[in-house]
């Protein structure tokens, strides 16, 4: 097992040092400079700061400096924010991002999950029905029109919660709530149709057999088999979720990375975009990395012991 | 059993994890309570959002509107933008200027201090001057604003000379003087450009890198101090009590807060949240008839240019001036943009400079130089494709991403075509920077682009197409309009009236003549305003907004 984990943590690097290459090179394609006044310059004045920012030097040479700086830590500096290093750019922003995606992954999977079981337990009657049209919606529904509304609706007519902006709980719970309808709608999709085929098993009907209440059937031996595939959706869907929705960011003033990474793009701020790039792809290796170990561990028959299994 | 365990202390962990984060909020909402005990609405508060974060709050690295802004609310330099929008005096007392036109001397107010407690000095002038300039410093404007102005500015910038040599020097704690390169009439409202405004050396040097990058990095001498800054959430001002003016300011505070969303900022208007929102052209049909519906005219101006050097058909002016006339500006205006922005009849806007003598609107002397008119198009097209030997011609029209580029080139192609028959226009849609980047190399036959001046004077947009000009870029050379300005800034520098006329004929040449480029518009704002914010004036240049003066009226 430590042997498993040791190779993967070496690929997982490995995984990050080629994306921080590609991105780097590919970065060099675009036509993207520190200046931000390049209409009022001269070519000659362009090159003196282009010079203090070393990119005259020949791509080589800025590739291993770059790569000697992440290793440090150091992401740069900002090219739109002058002077302000990107890893404490990154910092200021993930706290809202991952706040944000945290509550709606916990309470969008944990409502979906009861949607989904109620669902399947009276499954092709009226609740199924309705659980299934929530589901439908909060999947197809895209994320800017249901925000726009709710923010309406909650925060203008009906005056119950802050239209936007980033100051306390309360103004968490409308941008959780629009996030939240896609997990939520993810894990009730799942849960039923998992659950359906659990409680169909033999074991199922062994534990009824034996005389367990149906609380005990539905939750202790139902719920827990039918929940280990979603774990493999969760990851992924976490990952995206805690690095920011541009959308919801924007329509609600969060300040969170989402909102950053798009205006890194709009403005050519390469450090930030490699950055954000590289942070990203750390969240999403790292939380893969995770869920594999969780799978062996929730599931001896899928458990991996690396070497051994070439 | 083993596996159920693992789920569980998973679940439990998760659980605890989402409380935790509960519990903690839970606390900042009780800090929040208490702070904002007071009754709102007897303060004097301004509450406002801005489309983005503040790049950079650095006077010498500033190169964008809002940086200015914030820059313009919190610092001071040797003059302001006063209510009247010209330049009066902050700083500087007031000053004295050569014979020849080359020095300048500002004689500096004693009662003005840094909030840090330091008077303003001249030394405080001379160090963010050459700061300005300074390569390693690495400003933009810098250069820009200050080469060809402030003697030995390109030299410096260049690293061919030291930071000392250039042309600035404390006389005495007092007195700055200013050696020039060329007599410049608009010094007095360079002096109220941000690259311009002083900082306290030693607070500078103490903060070293970490300088500008937080609220607590930054030093102060204007009406309003910058209490907090949360990066990409907003920022708080509060009035300066050190301020040498602080009498005139009345509002205590300015909370601004970064939405990127219209009609996120309309929601937030109708709620009271704040006092003042912009508004897109699907708002202006709704809001049209309001009493807070306001419209302010920006200098910005935006043309088409015409490539001389690679289209042999733009190469002739009666080509030219056929596409400069076939399309429908008001209906640019009106119907595309809708935000109260006018047809362009020149390059120099409207309500941005005046006679000296007759305060005469530039504009209104001038008038629409190149207005529509099919019929004339036609004729005009129909000469230069005689001229040319063709009939049909096809142009590369080259213009931005944006949803306003879009739609606005897709109704000049459309135009274009259907007033000059044979005419194929291809769109080009990039980017800002790749455009820049094909206006460089000159790789397009016509260019949607814009310019927003930085100083009052006719000046910054007529000298960009001075022969070779480094903002030129499209092949106009007229050896009668370069002698016209090398006039109008040498000899007639001080005789200000002959110079204005000298400008309002270039103009003339320029568009009228030569037809190099076409005039679009002038971009203006819709906006709401809550009718009991008084007295925040809009400028022309400079910070956009002054609100030194504002109030609030309940």
């Amino acid at each position: 097992m430590v042997r498993y984990i040791f190779q993967r943590v070496v690929y997982l690097f490995l995984t990050l040092f080629l994306i921080a290459t590609f991105s780097f090179f590919l970065m060099k394609f675009l036509p993207g400079t520190p200046l931000t006044a390049e209409d009022k310059l001269t070519d000659e004045q362009k090159e003196i700061i282009l010079e203090k920012y070393g990119l005259n030097d020949p791509v080589p040479v800025q590739y291993v400096k770059y790569l000697g700086e992440l290793v440090q830590g150091d992401l740069g500096i900002s090219f739109q924010f002058d002077n302000r290093g990107v890893t404490q750019i990154l910092l200021d922003r993930l706290g809202p991002s991952a706040q944000l995606g945290a509550q709606a992954l916990l309470i969008g999977t944990i409502l979906g999950i009861l949607l989904g079981l109620v669902a399947a337990v009276y499954h092709h009657g009226f609740i199924d029905y309705t659980s299934t049209i929530i589901a439908v919606i909060g999947k197809s529904i895209p994320a800017f029109v249901f925000a726009g509304l709710i923010q309406y609706v909650i925060g203008v007519k009906l005056g119950w919660l802050p239209v936007a902006f980033w100051e306390g709980p309360e103004y968490t719970i409308m941008p959780t709530i629009a996030l939240m309808m896609f997990p939520l709608a993810t894990a009730a999709r799942f849960t039923r149709t998992e659950m359906l085929e659990v409680l169909g098993s033999d074991y199922i009907t062994t534990a009824r057999a034996k005389g367990v209440n149906e609380f005990g059937v539905i939750f202790k031996h139902g719920l827990r088999n039918a929940l280990i595939p979603l774990v493999t959706v969760i990851g992924p869907l976490a990952v995206s979720l805690m690095t920011g929705t541009l959308v919801i960011e924007q329509i609600f003033a969060v300040p969170g990375l989402g909102e950053q990474f798009v205006s890194s793009v709009m403005t050519n701020d390469f450090p930030v975009i490699m950055g954000t790039t590289l942070l990203f792809a750390f969240l999403f290796v790292v939380i893969i990395l995770i869920i594999d170990l969780l799978y062996g561990i929730i599931d001896p028959r899928i458990r991996l012991t690396g070497g051994e299994k070439k | 059993m083993k596996k159920s365990n693992w789920l569980l202390l998973v679940l439990a962990l998760v659980m605890s994890m989402f409380l935790a984060a509960c519990s903690g909020g839970d606390d900042e909402n009780a800090g929040e309570d208490s702070s904002k005990g007071g009754d709102e609405s007897a303060e004097q508060v301004l509450r406002l959002t801005e489309g983005d974060e503040i790049p950079t709050m650095d006077p010498q690295l500033s190169t964008n509107t809002i940086s200015s802004q914030w820059l313009g609310t919190t610092l001071e330099g040797l003059y302001r933008v006063g209510k009247d929008g010209a330049p009066e005096p902050a700083i500087a007392k007031s000053h004295d200027v050569s014979e020849d036109a080359l020095t300048w001397t500002f004689h500096l107010r004693e009662d003005a201090v840094w909030s840090n407690g330091d008077p303003i000095t001249a030394h405080d002038f001379v160090y963010s001057w050459r700061r300005a300039v300074d390569p390693e410093v690495g400003s933009e404007y810098g250069p820009y604003m200050m080469g060809g102005v402030i003697k030995n500015a390109n030299e410096v910038a260049a690293g061919e000379k030291p930071v000392e040599e250039l042309g600035v020097k404390a006389v005495d704690d007092y007195t700055f003087e200013v050696q020039l390169a060329k007599p410049t009439p608009y010094m007095e409202s360079l002096a109220t450009f941000t690259t311009f405004y002083p900082l306290n050396q030693k607070f500078v040097e103490e903060q070293g890198d970490q300088f500008g990058l937080e609220a607590e990095n930054l030093v102060f001498n204007g009406a309003f101090i910058m209490t907090e800054w949360n990066h990409g959430e907003g920022w708080t001002l509060e009035k300066n009590p050190d301020y040498w003016d602080a009498d005139s300011v009345k509002l205590d505070k300015i909370t601004v807060k970064v939405t990127k969303d219209v009609p996120t900022n309309v929601n937030l208007y109708n709620n009271d949240q704040i006092d003042r929102t912009g508004l897109t052209s699907t708002f202006v049909e709704e809001y049209k008839s309001s009493d807070e519906f306001r419209t302010v005219l920006n200098p910005g101006v935006f043309y088409l240019k015409f490539n001389q050097e690679r289209s042999e058909a733009l190469a002739n002016v009666n080509i030219r001036k056929a596409i400069a006339t076939a399309f429908d500006k008001q209906g640019i205006a009106d119907t595309i943009l809708n935000n109260g922005s006018i047809p362009a009849g020149g390059l120099v806007p409207k309500e941005f400079v005046a006679h000296p003598e007759t305060g005469e609107d530039f504009r209104e002397i001038n008038g629409e130089l190149l207005p529509y008119d099919k019929e004339k198009a036609k004729e005009y097209w129909e000469k230069g494709l005689s001229e040319l030997g063709t009939d049909s011609v096809t142009l590369n029209y080259l213009t931005g991403d944006t949803e306003t580029s879009k739609n606005i080139s897709a109704f000049m192609k459309n135009q274009l075509e259907t007033n000059l028959p044979g005419l194929t226009i291809e769109l080009q849609q990039v980017p800002f920077k790749e455009r820049l980047r094909l206006d460089t190399e000159m790789e397009y036959d016509i260019q949607a682009a814009g310019w927003v001046p930085d100083y009052a004077d006719p000046n910054t947009f007529l000298n960009m197409w001075v022969t070779d000009g480094a903002n030129n870029k499209m092949g106009f050379s007229n050896p009668e309009y370069d002698a016209m300005l090398e006039k109008a800034n040498n000899e007639l520098a001080q005789k200000p009236n002959e110079r204005f006329q000298t400008f309002l004929d270039m103009e003339k040449l320029l568009i009228q003549e030569e037809a190099a480029i076409a005039p679009m518009y002038q971009e203006g704002v819709a906006q709401l305003w809550k009718p009991y914010v008084k007295d925040v004036f809009k400028n022309q240049i400079g910070p956009e907004y002054s609100y030194k003066w504002a109030y609030i009226e309940k």
